[in-house]
């Protein structure tokens, strides 16, 4: 009976998720602090902490797959609503390096460089903790708010929606990247001491780091998969399949596209957030066009509309991206197109899909998308 | 002695007052009151010659009269001559030969035949400081044909007579320069409200500081509304760069679904043919010839462009025919490669030298300086909309073309060859691209990131003025790039960008299809 | 006949997109619990007429008034259906990525449908009997967690009405419901369409006049976005000017 089989589908799901969460939360860790160095079972605070820049991105690949993946909205402004939090945070931490800083002053260093006496307003709430976590989530969401009532509300769809995201990007590149936003300009901010009371240097709290990036990420999962679960998860899926049909059945589509597209701002935020202080740096050459684009290819390399694939694609192709541009950094933007044209052309469904097809070759094939309907416009 | 009337005294002091070398005149003005007596070379029955010969002397007051004599009576022939002696001749010599030299010079040139030599030279003779150059000034003025060389000749004239000691010559100078609207003279004339207004001024300097107040104010209004012009003019022109590249994107996007993300690339193939091109004739043919790379450079771009066009119609968005935003992701992929590959075949940066004719620009008002390129921009692009107009409404394959772009079924079932049309309007439309591309390599460098720097708001275009709609393409380009260029002294180009942004965002709010919606009733489907 | 009967009343109804005039002065009622056809030749603004009612199109003018006296124009189309107006398209419109069950799950009439009730609600077992109800009557018991998109053309045209139905609309709207069938699909959908009109008013536009003949009661006949025509199937055909019209001898006088 299929229900059996979905039952089962499910309870497979969830013991994958324990083994995973189980590998990433604890084995790897152990990995990093028990063997001696030379054992070729130790895994280097390096590769730990390049992994937890990998899971960061894998929060932020959820909420595209959600909007993207579930409800057919491609939203290419990704990268603003990571940038967001990110220097929410990085605002903290700037303010967090206190005397330590090249210059001594208490106000970060950009500041004295470009002749700022005094702390913007704006920088306030991000001497507390409690505020930098309380903007890095609420910034984005606001901001997502109001961007996505306006362009929702009034029906943008399809390319137009995803034409006014990247120019959003754009846009926001172009002000991140001024000195008299106060925001460090090109530089970015960066310098990063401590979090908390805890050097930031010490391995022990980037262990600690990534052990939240981890859990996290399990949070974001489960939060995204009780919404794909729930009837409001099915009506994402209708929006996507027919969207003048989900009007037909009494629902409001734009109000749904607007909360999926606040949850992903939100999640990009968390995302941005865990970030910054284990790369230790965020400039405005991570939230513009390019960056925004290529949380789209994590999603469809892994196979968008499953909420494993976004984290698979995620991981796999930022650690592709390591390995390839220590060898041929020339290389990378041609894989990197590469990788659009193929997976957009030949493998809609994905990694994630690919490994479907294989395993499922013999019982009822059951394709992710099909292009039935219109997945666009 | 008197030179155009005017004492000889007056020169003198004039130069006193504005000239470097002042110290050396202050002793020829008591040289020139006792006479040319202490002269000490032979007297020579030629004055020209005597004064070539004095002109080396060692008494400075011998000198500065040889110099004198020698601006009044000598002329562009003696020009080798004057060059030879400053060749070998000590400091002071050089120095009194310099100004004869110059003014020589550009009173020769104010009869060149060329205007833009005549009216530099008009232009210099103010900054030689002296008064025999009004006349020659004048004399040309009343001659000269072309309107811009005239005005300048007629202004230097006028900004020579603000130097006068004469009351009256300066109050009609001034009202002169505000008349001409001279810009030139806007810093003299505010110094002489200046001066006016301290309060140990004398009732004459008063006078002149209200009559240069008004014109002052005079120049001042003018140019604002030269400002207004000019920038009316640079948004043209922003507009038709971004109408040429939206057409090919509307084209596409409207007739054929499908979002051309990688269309600033095939621009950037179109001026990297160009540049090609400029580099094969600097390699095989003359210099004389060199011009014409840039009409042989147009066919060049748009065909290379075209051929990327079909190459990438037949290994990529034919697949994704339908799919907008699989189109619009394919693309991208495609334009992150070009550019990559622009980038490592040809380095960073890279220009291409404007054909003469296309160099420099017209002034065509007082302080209204239209650049040809931007000129030649305008003009491409509107034979480029009439070219899409009449290919698409009024000939065989547009009406092809569009029976495609309405019923692909239907158009198949009567024998047009529906593939065949799809590869061509691709390859049309990336042509465009090409031609877009030819063209920017007029204004700008070029690089791999030329596409790059327009596209986002060529999509603002598309999206604004409405799919598939030639006329919405229109307004909207003009619109966005008017508004660019209206806002940007205001704001900076970054805020200009953002609040084109949301003025776009709000745009849609109330108009979601853009401009120019299609209506009927498969409008939405 | 007292306007009290009428659940659906178009009145002087416009509909011009930009000079062609798909629906020129069209006045048509539908009475409760009636079962009406509305036949016309290709162009004559079937789909047009059921468009305006359920606010998929605005008109130009004219009103719309629907059970007691509530005028339709300038609703979105979410509100009209919430007021009980239920529309089947001509193409078979259902979500192809969902299951046939998940698809009637989601068109279940519920007091909210707004997002965060969705997101929290289960169906209540009252709902659920409900849905299996009517995935037998539209036989698709034994499909019900297949993708919806892996059906036949029939059977997501069954789906399609049994989404309808489960809207629970006093007017329901249904355009070409048998366009594509087997006869022995049509005969079956024709008697589903008569077991449900008693219950609700129904409007079917349709083609194939066998069909019309085995559900309809009354037919009205539209042209060039008027009914030139009304009565039974019978009156209809026998009428010259409804002839001449197919036929495309005359014109409609206006």
């Amino acid at each position: 009976m299929p229900e059996q089989m979905a039952t089962q589908q499910n309870s497979r799901e969830t013991l994958s998720f324990y083994i995973t969460g189980f590998v990433l939360l604890v084995v790897l860790p152990v990995l990093n602090v028990l063997p001696s160095e030379d054992s070729w079972l130790y895994l280097s605070d390096f590769r730990l902490n390049q992994f937890g820049k990998f899971l960061c991105f894998a929060i932020l690949a959820l909420g595209l797959d959600l909007i993207w993946g579930y409800c057919g909205v491609l939203s290419m402004g990704q990268g603003v609503f990571f940038g967001f939090g990110a220097y929410c945070m990085g605002m903290y931490l700037a303010l967090q390096i206190g005397k330590e800083s090249v210059y001594g002053s208490e106000l970060p260093d950009f500041m004295v460089w470009t002749q700022v006496k005094e702390l913007p307003f704006f920088w306030y709430p991000f001497k507390s903790f409690a505020g930098a976590l309380l903007g890095a989530i609420l910034v984005p969401v606001l901001f997502a708010t109001i961007f996505g009532f306006l362009a929702f509300r009034s029906r943008i769809k399809g390319v137009y929606f995803a034409i006014i995201t990247q120019a959003l990007a754009f846009a926001a590149w172009l002000v991140f990247n001024r000195n008299e936003t106060r925001l460090g300009g090109t530089n970015g901010l960066t310098d990063f001491k401590q979090l908390l009371g805890y050097r930031l240097s010490d391995p022990s709290t980037q262990r600690g780091l990534y052990i939240m990036t981890v859990l996290a990420l399990g949070a974001a999962y489960l939060f995204c998969r009780w919404i794909v679960a729930s009837r409001a998860g099915k009506v994402l899926i209708a929006i996507r399949d027919s969207e003048s049909r989900v009007t037909f059945s009494g629902y409001t589509p734009w109000m749904f596209k607007l909360f999926v597209f606040v949850v992903a701002a939100g999640l990009a935020g968390v995302s941005g957030m865990l970030y910054v202080p284990q790369v230790g740096i965020i400039t405005p050459a991570q939230i513009g066009v390019l960056p925004s684009l290529e949380v789209v290819i994590w999603v469809a390399v892994g196979g968008r509309g499953t909420l494993i694939g976004a984290v698979l694609g995620a991981v796999a192709v930022n650690y592709g991206r390591s390995v390839l541009t220590n060898y041929f950094p020339e290389a990378w933007p041609f894989i990197l197109g590469g990788l659009f044209v193929i997976v957009v052309t030949m493998f809609p469904d994905g990694l994630l899909g690919m490994i479907r097809k294989l395993s499922e070759r013999k019982k009822t094939p059951a394709p992710l998308i099909k292009a039935e309907g219109s997945t666009a416009a | 002695m008197s030179v155009a009337g005017i004492p000889m005294r007056i020169i003198l002091l004039s130069l006193v007052v504005f000239l470097p070398f002042g110290s050396d005149l202050r002793s020829a003005l008591a040289a020139g009151e006792e006479g040319q007596t202490t002269s000490s070379s032979p007297q020579s029955a030629n004055p020209i010659d005597q004064a070539l010969l004095d002109i080396k002397s060692e008494d400075a007051a011998v000198r500065s009269a040889a110099a004198a004599l020698l601006i009044e009576k000598g002329d562009a022939s003696l020009l080798p001559k004057l060059d030879e002696i400053r060749a070998d001749a000590d400091r002071a010599t050089r120095q009194a030969i310099k100004p004869v030299i110059d003014l020589l010079k550009n009173h020769a040139n104010l009869t060149s035949e060329q205007a833009d030599t005549r009216r530099s030279a008009a232009a210099d003779l103010v900054g030689t400081g002296r008064p025999e150059a009004i006349a020659w000034l004048e004399a040309s003025a009343a001659k000269e044909q072309v309107w811009w060389v005239k005005y300048t000749m007629e202004e230097s004239a006028q900004l020579m007579r603000l130097r006068s000691e004469d009351q009256t010559v300066r109050l009609l100078a001034i009202k002169k320069l505000g008349d001409l609207r001279s810009q030139n003279g806007l810093s003299a004339l505010k110094e002489f409200v200046e001066t006016g207004a301290q309060s140990e001024a004398t009732d004459e300097q008063r006078a002149l500081a209200t009559a240069a107040q008004t014109s002052v104010g005079e120049i001042d209004s003018w140019f604002w509304w030269a400002g207004a012009i000019e920038t009316f003019f640079r948004g043209i022109s922003l507009s038709s760069i971004l109408l040429m590249m939206s057409l090919g994107l509307a084209i596409v996007f409207g007739l054929m679904g499908v979002i051309n993300m990688a269309h600033g690339e095939l621009m950037m193939v179109g001026a990297y043919a160009t540049f090609i091109t400029q580099q094969a004739f600097i390699a095989w043919f003359s210099p004389e010839h060199f011009d014409w790379y840039f009409p042989v450079a147009l066919p060049v771009a748009f065909l290379s462009a075209a051929l990327f066009g079909l190459v990438l119609e037949a290994t990529v968005i034919r697949f994704l025919y339908g799919r907008l935003l699989e189109t619009l992701l394919a693309t991208w992929g495609v334009s992150l490669i070009l550019m990559q590959a622009a980038r490592v075949y040809f380095g960073d940066l890279t220009a291409v030298i404007a054909p003469q004719a296309l160099r420099g620009g017209a002034q065509v008002m007082v302080g209204v300086y239209l650049p040809y390129n931007r000129i030649f921009i305008i003009v491409l692009s509107i034979v480029c909309v009439l070219g899409i107009y009449f290919l698409l409404f009024r000939s065989n394959l547009g009406v092809r073309v569009r029976a495609v772009t309405q019923n692909r079924n239907m158009s198949a079932c009567l024998g047009i060859p529906t593939r065949k049309v799809d590869a061509y309007t691709f390859a049309f439309a990336s042509g465009l691209a090409g031609i877009a591309g030819w063209a920017l390599t007029m204004v700008g460098n070029v690089d791999p990131g030329l596409g790059q720097n327009y596209i986002v708001d060529a999509f603002m275009v598309v999206v604004t003025g409405g799919v598939g709609k030639l006329a919405g393409t229109i307004w909207a380009s003009l619109g966005i790039g008017g508004l660019n260029k209206l806002i940007e002294p205001i704001s900076g180009a970054v805020y200009g960008k953002v609040f084109i942004l949301v003025g776009v965002i709000l745009f849609l709010q109330w108009r979601p299809q853009g401009l120019f919606a299609a209506k009927g009733r498969n409008a939405d489907a | 006949m007292t306007d009290d009967n009428l659940i659906l009343n178009c009145q002087n109804v416009v509909m011009d997109y930009d000079g062609f005039k798909a629906l020129n002065n069209c006045n048509f009622s539908v009475h409760y619990n009636e079962l009406r056809v509305v036949i016309g030749p290709n162009g004559a603004g079937k789909t047009t007429l059921l468009d305006v009612i359920c606010g998929k199109t605005k008109p130009t003018s004219g009103k719309v008034l629907f059970g007691k006296g509530i005028n339709l124009v300038g609703k979105n189309a979410e509100d009209i259906t919430k007021l009980g107006v239920g529309r089947k398209f001509q193409a078979p419109s259902i979500y192809a990525n969902l299951s046939v069950w998940q698809n009637l799950d989601l068109s279940v009439k519920r007091a909210s449908k707004g997002v965060f009730p969705t997101l929290m609600g289960r169906s209540t077992p009252a709902e659920r009997e409900r849905i299996d109800e009517t995935l037998e009557t539209i036989g698709l018991t034994e499909h019900a967690h297949d993708r919806a998109g892996s059906l036949s053309h029939g059977q997501k045209q069954w789906l399609e009405i049994g989404m309808v139905i489960l809207q629970d609309p006093s007017l329901l709207l249904v355009d070409e419901p048998v366009a594509g069938m087997s006869d022995k699909e049509t005969e079956q959908t024709g008697q589903l369409l008569t077991k449900l009109s008693g219950k609700q008013a129904i409007v079917v536009i349709e083609h194939d006049m066998d069909f019309v003949r085995q559900i309809a009661n009354i037919v009205t006949v539209l042209a060039e976005g008027t009914v030139v025509c009304e009565g039974t199937v019978e009156t209809v055909q026998a009428d010259e000017h409804v002839r001449a019209i197919y036929l495309g001898r005359a014109k409609v006088a206006h």
